[in-house]
């Protein structure tokens, strides 16, 4: 702990312009997000793969199912983050640009399948465009085979992702000097050259950095891929899980890790290459001065047909679980013919009663306070690593070439395997509740990281060294320039965080404590007995675990208050 | 954080139970490796800690096939003393590994001798059940289509697209239906495959999607009105019901061979520091007490012959009286070529 200080301290005394030795600060930048990815990531994966990888395994066969599922892991992957990015730009854009009504509500939305269980998304996708689902039921709409097909799993890849550049890219646009585009235009240029000229030059590093965050996530993607793909896709994630947990092949699963290691690290050191370190500086702005109300036609036609977009694709499936929750459909399953409608507050009350007295019954109210505690964990322990991190990485030199990729690797290698690993290296501790959200951690790292990052690169250094010779103190130089930006930053990583750690990503690496679930673990509890009932308890907790996530973001976003040192 | 962590070890440490007990002894822990599925009442639990003064920690680590492969890991450093949740078809498995440690329960008496498929008593027997095809009821009412009554009925034209399977690469439920296609067919059971695939039969991944997002049946309201699922799943279904039933919207196909039994075994790991506690909640699992308990906590069957079913079992839960069984060394050959060749066959 007192080394995060350390940290902080000799990081504001290099701002403040001290002369401290570079390499001494870098040292103890790096020394916490590097001994915790040591102890929790490499040292862990380094003694799977030594006891798994051997070189026999190279043979023809072995090499044709990699060949196999690398190429479409990669065809998929990029699939999925081009049609993400083709959503989210203009969604980011809406979002930090235009104001509109219920705006916070529909952005908080969309970062709400970012935390659901891949269960109750294909239920909530199934339940609309089903058989017998809404759609069907009322409008009439030949039924959609949703599950099974590569459609499936492009449209949950963008359903879980689009908030991944909304909040990144968004951030990066709000920040943006208006006075930019307005001088473009007022020099003649056209909308088109506005943006290729001016606005996407700027917006690059953040575009490339969501970029890459989404197409790791779809890189190692695995329960999309098996449970909506109907089990018929094989991305490397799923052979490795196939091949540890199901078809034993350890020497097989060790050779296919080692190609998605080797891929993300290809991918991110591109990333780094390709990113030019000097991102632009550009004056603090709040969010307000950027937002207006659409005005022209062509405004008013986008940001119609955007919120038109945006809320069907996310309202839609999502509210089908609040009204599975609360609406019994076809009350009698014997009547088939009949749709019936009956509301009903059981599933709720239910919750509250551990009927057959069972020992692993899960009370809604601890699981919740198990879920936040964990969450609220994540986010301290994200922030106190990712922010030395951030601060190296923001001014890189040769060594943050190297290690810039490093900080990525635990979002692009095998969650199986590292499971695997954590379970040989660490044994019975991993029982231990107190690790579950450094678990959450590795996952959530990354995305703090990279939305810090880029936040502190932007920050001008010219207008600090004007603000200190103009005579003001170090203090008010931090208050008004470099604390508007970073904090919009900080929200931002901090809601990344929270959402990762509601989400459980990587509670497979663990054992999960009994004594403490969380809701997803809940949901996971209800769904695996048959029964109306449970069915509607597994709904009901989906739903609380949407409200708690969109109540938690308005709530982290209440605190992007304009700005009082405002330039 | 380091340091933290070393904090957390010591800790950890000075909890393990390595000084030897002394007479008013802190309850002595014991951890109890299970599947996602375990579930037991809080009151035997709470009564086994205090009739032997000790603290039960259940780790539950994913299903059936993820649990034994954790184990077969940590063989040396074991993570559990007990193992509950290897079945017949991964029993051969768990014996090649040598993970467990022999012991002849008493209760072994009351244990009919075709649930003790391990004579050695590595594995003691504790639950069994039927893997079956589940139908909904009224789906096959108002079509007027008669019930299928044998595997070979669902080749016929007037049940394309109407049933959904698991995945045996990926569901223990799938495997144990792949396993009573074998047990039928024998070596020609590809064959059988390729006529349920061209009869439009839906693989996904696990019982969950099958059964919540692909079945007619459950309140997910899927497409397709036939699942494998338990024999005891229609009794679920009127357990756990919306609305009180009288009858279960669904029920199992119980031809000869259509289903297979699963039976449940637990075992005592090798390298327990806690052997007689150990020893002791192995007793416990297949005690009269706990047998009857378990039926309507985990939807299986108790195999202790004292054990008295409960009413909505004997009411609505069925088992098959002809079901498909597989010789455990046959299995562990087996599985994984035959895992493969329905790959090969089914979804390429």
């Amino acid at each position: 702990m007192d080394h995060s200080l350390n940290c902080e301290d000799t990081e504001t005394r290099r701002l403040l312009g001290f002369s401290v030795p570079s390499w001494l600060s870098r040292l103890f930048l790096w020394l916490l997000p590097l001994s915790f990815l040591a102890i929790f990531f490499f040292l862990p994966l380094s003694k799977i793969l030594a006891l798994t990888f051997n070189l026999k395994a190279l043979t023809i066969e072995n090499l044709r199912i990699t060949y196999d599922a690398l190429r479409f892991t990669f065809y998929q992957a990029i699939l999925s983050t081009l049609l993400t990015l083709l959503l989210g730009l203009p969604s980011a854009y809406l979002f930090a640009r235009f104001d509109f009504r219920g705006k916070s509500m529909l952005r908080a939305l969309t970062a709400v399948p970012f935390m659901l269980p891949t269960v109750v998304v294909a239920a909530s996708f199934n339940s609309l465009l089903g058989q017998r689902g809404l759609l069907s039921t009322f409008l009439h709409l030949s039924p959609f085979q949703f599950i099974g097909t590569f459609t499936a799993i492009l449209l949950a890849h963008i359903f879980y992702n689009t908030t991944i550049i909304i909040r990144i890219v968004g951030n990066a646009l709000s920040s943006l000097d208006p006075k930019l585009e307005q001088t473009a235009r007022s020099l003649g240029a056209d909308s088109f050259h506005v943006w290729w000229n001016v606005i996407l030059p700027i917006l690059r590093p953040s575009i490339f950095a969501a970029s890459l965050l989404v197409f790791l996530f779809d890189f190692t993607s695995f329960g999309v891929i098996l449970l909506l793909g109907g089990s018929q896709f094989f991305t490397l994630e799923v052979e490795i899980y196939l091949r540890v947990l199901k078809l034993p092949d350890y020497s097989l699963a060790a050779l296919l890790s080692v190609t998605q290691l080797v891929c993300t690290i290809l991918v991110s050191a591109l990333y780094t290459q390709v990113v030019t370190r000097t991102s632009t500086q550009t004056a603090p702005r709040s969010e307000t001065s950027n937002l207006r109300k659409p005005k022209t036609l062509r405004e008013r036609i986008f940001v119609a047909s955007f919120i038109f977009i945006l809320s069907s694709f996310f309202l839609l499936p999502l509210a089908s679980l609040p009204v599975h929750s609360l609406f019994r459909l076809e009350a009698d399953r014997g009547q088939r013919g009949e749709v019936q409608y009956g509301f009903t507050t059981d599933y709720y009350t239910e919750l509250f009663i551990n009927r057959r007295g069972s020992v692993f019954y899960v009370p809604p109210i601890k699981a919740i306070l198990n879920s936040l505690m964990y969450a609220s964990a994540t986010v301290l322990i994200s922030l106190l690593l990712g922010f030395p991190a951030a601060f190296a990485l923001a001014k890189p030199t040769r060594l943050e070439k190297v290690l810039d990729p490093l900080i990525m690797l635990p979002l692009g290698s095998s969650a199986v395997m590292l499971g695997l690993g954590l379970i040989i290296s660490y044994g019975r501790w991993l029982t231990l509740p107190l690790l579950v959200p450094f678990a959450h951690t590795l996952v959530a790292l990354p995305f703090v990281v990279r939305t810090l990052q880029s936040a502190i690169a932007s920050i001008p250094q010219r207008l600090r060294q004007a603000a200190s010779s103009l005579g003001a103190s170090p203090l008010e130089v931090w208050k008004n320039i470099d604390f508007p930006i970073l904090r919009r930053a900080t929200l931002a990583a901090a809601t990344f965080a929270f959402t990762v750690s509601l989400g459980e990503f990587g509670a497979t690496l663990l054992i999960a404590r009994p004594e403490y679930p969380t809701i997803p673990v809940a949901i996971e509890r209800f769904l695996s007995q048959p029964g109306g009932l449970n069915y509607g308890q597994a709904m009901a907790m989906a739903a609380i675990l949407m409200l708690l996530t969109t109540a938690s973001i308005l709530l982290i976003e209440k605190f992007r208050l304009p700005n009082a040192g405002e330039f | 954080m380091k340091r933290l962590f070393l904090l957390a070890i010591l800790l950890l440490a000075a909890c393990s139970p390595k000084t030897p007990p002394t007479a008013s002894a802190e309850p002595q822990t014991i951890t109890v490796m299970t599947h996602d599925s375990f579930a037991v009442s809080e009151d035997l639990v709470r009564s086994f800690e205090e009739t032997n003064n000790a603290k039960i920690v259940f780790l539950p680590g994913g299903d059936a096939g993820a649990v034994l492969n954790k184990a077969v890991l940590t063989k040396d450093a074991p993570l559990a003393d007990v193992l509950f949740g290897v079945d017949n078809t991964f029993l051969s498995r768990a014996l090649e590994a040598e993970i467990f440690a022999s012991y002849a329960s008493p209760e072994l008496n009351n244990i009919p001798d075709p649930f003790q498929l391990d004579p050695s008593n590595y594995a003691l027997p504790v639950d069994y059940g039927d893997v079956c095809i589940n139908y909904d009821k009224a789906f096959f009412a108002e079509a007027g289509l008669s019930v299928p009554q044998s595997l070979e009925d669902l080749t016929r034209a007037e049940y394309a697209n109407l049933l959904v399977v698991e995945n045996p690469a990926t569901s223990s439920t799938g495997l144990a239906f792949l396993m009573a296609t074998i047990a039928h067919f024998g070596d020609d059971y590809l064959d059988y495959w390729r006529a349920l695939k061209a009869n439009g039969v839906v693989v996904v991944d696990g019982w969950e999607t099958a059964y919540y997002t692909s079945f007619s049946g459950s309140s997910g309201r899927g497409s397709q009105p036939m699942v494998v699922s338990y024999g005891t799943s229609p009794a679920a279904e009127v357990i756990f019901a919306e609305t009180p039933l009288d009858t279960s919207p669904t029920a199992s196909i119980l031809g000869p061979g259509t289903c297979f039994r699963q039976i449940e075994f637990v075992g005592i790991l090798k390298k327990t520091q806690n052997r007689a506690l150990a020893e002791k909640f192995v007793d416990f699992m297949l005690s009269k007490q706990f047998q009857e308990d378990m039926p309507m906590q985990m939807f299986v069957y108790p195999v202790n012959s004292n054990a008295a079913l409960p009413a909505e079992f004997v009411k609505y839960a069925q088992t098959s009286d002809q079901p498909a069984t597989l010789a455990p060394d046959v299995i562990a050959a087996k599985r994984d070529r035959w895992i493969q060749e329905w790959t090969d066959v089914v979804m390429k």
